[in-house]
């Protein structure tokens, strides 16, 4: 057998790490295809090659990496599913290090689903009275922000500066004296939730969040393939639950009650947690999942903004101002700008622009023109019937979306005709982030004074 | 001479079924023989014959187990099985159906040619 010398040894195992990179293929397949190079190898060896010539005919004969490894997945398409929930290889060298991170998620999660339950001991049930819509959010943020704190090692005094805005925030909703079932009572339950989790972000980025651009990225793609996970895990618990509710009543058990008292918030609680550590473990396998459902949605998405201008350029109504109608539009607008943040966080800053950059644009642009027509709509009833809390927070939610999508469609529009860098796009969309939690905890904090409770 | 990338696939299956049907070999060898029987013709991209070899295993035509050669060096080996010899046997009926047919209209070419 020819002598290995170290610079070869070197060279195969990095070839052997790139390969390891790749999803479709497991460690025995690695070792497999290894020793295929090394025979290879030594036989081109023998026949008068030079190593490192040797080494690069063996490499090119293996064939291009992704076109294999594509034969390979084609072959195991089991596996691509098996690594959502099985660790990938390379976490079995801190296999110590991921047992005790599980632990502390399982912990966490378990502490969530059972602080949800707590506040029932002290006479407050789901469904009743406003307390729960006002504290959801403060039963697992935290406990999120301290996983975060946790996992980037934050020092203690950052981590103490970040229980102060879940500290105030737990005062401020449950000693300000809303008028029960009052429209600010309302206001703050919906908008806490965003306010605090500008808070989880600082703990995201392991406290460099000025001047971070790519942490503050990578919180906008967590913060979507969280939601995503969410939403897979919310379907399979709501299978649960019904056979769970169903094969009880087989036996003539009714649990429909219990489920929903404990399955269902403890559950959420729970699955934000996982969920937010599915994402930390497995982001390569979403990371493929995302870019995906953001190029559906997309053209859909701007399908429909655009239909929708046609329906009010044609029949001549107005967007209405019920409060309910007012969220789910200030909810369009919330995902027409995640699909682009998504599409801006998965993009190739190098590239340039392509037909998808102009459905793009197309959404932004008629985002842009509706949350226009909204604005109109707001400020004729607000000249007409004067301030209301719901108002003003319509306006305000309304004027910081256009100001972003606005900002946006002309950075856009000024990368697709070629005449700016996508950079701009990218900075913009990660400066805004706090601009939103500073409005929402504004709504928080200052509306119920400002409106008298009411 | 470049072998259309079709045919090289399709004719994969019978090759390492034939060559496994000599005797247990490991990838890089059947890509050998392979090489040796084709006079050199027949190149295969080296990668792509594992995934060729899992998809058997899966069918069951053939069996795998890791050993460590007289090299001191790991490799997998595969055998064919019974199934395997079958599936063999019914390859090599179809490709010769196809071969004497392509053989009785090379012929008659060659006499209009004439």
């Amino acid at each position: 057998m020819t002598e290995i010398t170290d610079a070869l040894e070197a060279q195969i195992t990095r070839w052997r790490d790139w390969v390891r990179r790749q999803p479709a293929l497991q460690p025995s397949d690695v070792d497999e295809l290894e020793g295929h190079l090394r025979d290879q190898i030594a036989a081109l060896v023998e026949s008068g090659l030079a190593e490192d010539e040797a080494f690069l005919v063996a490499v090119k004969r293996m064939g291009r990496l992704d076109a294999v490894s594509r034969e390979f997945a084609r072959e195991h398409s089991n596996r691509l599913w098996k690594q959502l929930v099985v660790a990938p290889d390379e976490d079995a060298a801190s296999g110590s290090a991921g047992r005790t991170e599980i632990l502390v998620v399982l912990g966490l999660a378990v502490a969530a689903a059972l602080a949800i339950q707590l506040p029932r001991l002290f006479g407050h049930q789901f469904g009743e009275g406003a307390f729960y819509a006002l504290n959801a959010s403060l039963f697992v943020l935290p406990l999120l922000t301290g996983y975060f704190a946790w996992k980037r090692g934050l020092d203690r005094a950052r981590g103490a500066w970040l229980a102060a805005p879940f500290a105030a925030a737990a005062i401020a909703v449950n000693a300000l004296p809303f008028t029960p079932g009052g429209h600010t009572e309302m206001l703050a339950a919906l908008h806490l939730p965003i306010a605090l989790w500008l808070a989880v972000g600082f703990a995201y980025v392991g406290g460099r969040w000025w001047g971070n651009v790519g942490g503050r990225m990578d919180f906008v793609r967590f913060s979507g393939e969280l939601f995503i996970y969410f939403v897979l895990m919310a379907l399979g618990g709501g299978v649960l639950t019904a056979f769970a509710i169903i094969s009880f009543e087989a036996i003539g058990l009714d649990v429909e009650g219990s489920a929903q008292i404990w399955i269902l918030p403890s559950g959420a609680m729970g699955a934000l947690i996982v969920g937010a550590w599915l994402v930390e473990k497995k982001q390569r396998v979403v990371e493929n999942m995302a870019p995906v459902l953001t190029r559906i949605f997309a053209p859909l998405f701007a399908a429909l903004l655009v239909a929708l201008l046609y329906a009010m350029a044609w029949t001549g109504r107005g967007v209405s101002l019920e409060r309910e109608v007012l969220i789910g539009f200030d909810l369009l607008l919330a995902v027409v700008l995640g699909l682009l943040l998504y599409a801006v966080s998965a993009r190739d800053p190098q590239a340039s622009p392509d037909f998808f950059d102009g459905i793009l644009l197309v959404l932004v642009g008629s985002a842009l023109i509706a949350d226009g027509v909204a604005l109109a709509a707001i400020l004729t009833r607000i000249s007409e019937f004067g301030f209301s809390p719901n108002r003003v927070a319509a306006l305000g939610e309304n004027l910081v979306l256009f100001a972003n999508l606005a900002w946006s469609a002309w950075l856009y529009a000024r990368f697709v005709t070629g005449r700016g860098p996508f950079a701009a796009l990218e900075r913009w969309q990660t400066a805004y982030l706090p601009v939103y939690a500073v409005w929402a905890a504004f709504v928080v904090l200052v509306f119920p004074p400002l409106f008298r409770f009411a | 001479m470049n072998i259309g990338k079709d045919l090289v696939a399709a004719s994969a299956t019978p090759f390492v079924l034939a060559i496994l049907a000599e005797g247990d070999s490991y990838g890089y060898a059947i890509i050998r023989r392979v090489a040796e029987l084709s006079g050199g013709e027949l190149r295969w991209t080296d990668g792509m014959l594992y995934p060729v070899l899992h998809r058997l295993e899966r069918f069951g035509y053939v069996e795998a187990h890791w050993a460590t050669a007289e090299t001191g060096r790991r490799r997998r080996y595969y055998r064919i099985t019974g199934e395997g010899r079958a599936h063999l046997a019914a390859q090599r009926r179809q490709w010769q159906v196809v071969d004497s047919a392509l053989k009785g209209i090379w012929t008659e070419m060659r006499f209009a040619a004439a």
